[in-house]
């Protein structure tokens, strides 16, 4: 049997510092929102990707805002998202716009698709995470 | 994971616009899932694993060893992993910004460690024991006294976020988040008094195993 997960509750920036980023990375950001359409202000977003390998962390702003910068994806990262009143971490990705062909995508209800996928901006890319409401994000079981 | 909480749990105010209410999609582990980042010597400093030798001077509190083994539920040791620590001072005082509980904060306490594992999966930290604190979710809701653990695995789908708890708080079977876990594993996030591990006239030890789940990764041993 695992050990239990708990929440990282409100005061993880302690001991869950993030790092700075690759300096010639891309931004991946956006905002984690509750239920209620609110900004969640604190909230951790860890980014996973296998090609190239690479690691990184936001944690969200008093707006809700977090932000990562990491070498450009292929297709897709894996995020986490851990925060207070979440008692596991939740799993996601941010898809690129535009990847074709994708099985995970493909599998989705087409109406819930979207909330995967990233808009473009000058710097890298955007995307909102719902915890719960009419845009809930997908979330995945690992 | 069936010894996991469930993401909605009432008791627990804050899951009630946070939890999602869609049933996960399941994803089956591809290349990303079962990779992970990767943690050296040079992500860690040697003084990262005594809370209590981060300042000039000493902390106020109990001094304990905390330490254990983190393997998956094969079995196997989880080695060279980021083991991250974060607790309240013995006062039950966060040394953070939101924390607003009026408890003093200790100059020489900033509550926050990390370490690798060693090749059989082995950490350890020296520290002080946290102290409880109240929080709004109830009246005289207080946290029992808990360290919080975050660890990385070797790929991602081992992530975990935990809380470490001390044997007998009376504050535990009161506690909407400990209580969020299923009762048959509960105990798995009690510490043991170990006294094997103690230091004679400097400090009690207190073990605390972690089980990771498994993945079809395989690691040379």
């Amino acid at each position: 049997m695992t050990t239990p997960s708990q929440t990282v509750g409100p005061f993880f920036a302690l001991g869950m510092p993030c790092p700075d980023g690759v300096p010639d990375g891309v931004w991946l950001r956006g905002r984690v929102l509750d239920g209620a359409g609110d900004p969640v202000p604190d909230a951790l977003v860890e980014s996973w990707q296998a090609d190239p390998p690479a690691f990184s962390r936001g944690a969200t702003d008093d707006a809700g805002h977090w932000a990562v910068r990491v070498p450009p994806p292929q297709r897709y990262v894996d995020l986490s998202v851990f925060a207070r009143g979440l008692l596991r971490r939740v799993v996601t990705r941010l898809y690129l716009p535009g990847v074709p062909d994708d099985e995970v995508l493909a599998g989705l209800d087409p109406a819930r698709r979207a909330t995967l996928v990233a808009t473009a901006m000058p710097d890298g890319y955007a995307l909102d995470i719902h915890l719960q409401g009419p845009h809930e994000t997908v979330f995945f079981a690992v | 994971m069936e010894s996991d909480p469930p993401l909605a749990w009432p008791p627990y105010r804050s899951t009630a616009l946070r939890a999602p209410t869609l049933p996960p999609v399941p994803l089956p582990p591809g290349r990303t899932e079962l990779t992970g980042p990767v943690f050296g010597e040079g992500d860690v400093r040697p003084t990262d694993a005594d809370l209590t030798r981060q300042h000039a001077g000493d902390p106020l509190g109990e001094r304990i060893v905390v330490h254990g083994r983190v393997v998956d539920t094969d079995g196997r040791p989880v080695s060279h992993t980021l083991v991250e620590v974060w607790q309240t001072n013995a006062a039950g005082r966060y040394r953070h910004a939101v924390d607003r509980h009026p408890a003093p904060l200790d100059p020489n306490f900033t509550g926050a460690g990390r370490c690798l594992t060693d090749a059989g999966g082995r950490y350890r930290f020296v520290t002080i024991r946290p102290g409880a604190y109240p929080w709004k979710n109830s009246p005289n809701a207080w946290r029992p006294a808990h360290i919080h653990f975050s660890l990385f695995g070797r790929a991602f789908v081992q992530r975990l976020v935990t809380q470490m708890y001390f044997p007998g708080d009376p504050l535990l079977p009161h506690d909407a988040i400990a209580n969020s876990v299923p009762q048959a594993a509960r105990d798995r996030l009690v510490a043991a008094l170990d006294l094997d591990a103690s230091v004679p006239e400097w400090a009690l030890a207190y073990r605390f195993d972690l089980v990771l789940r498994a993945t079809p990764f395989e690691e040379p041993r």
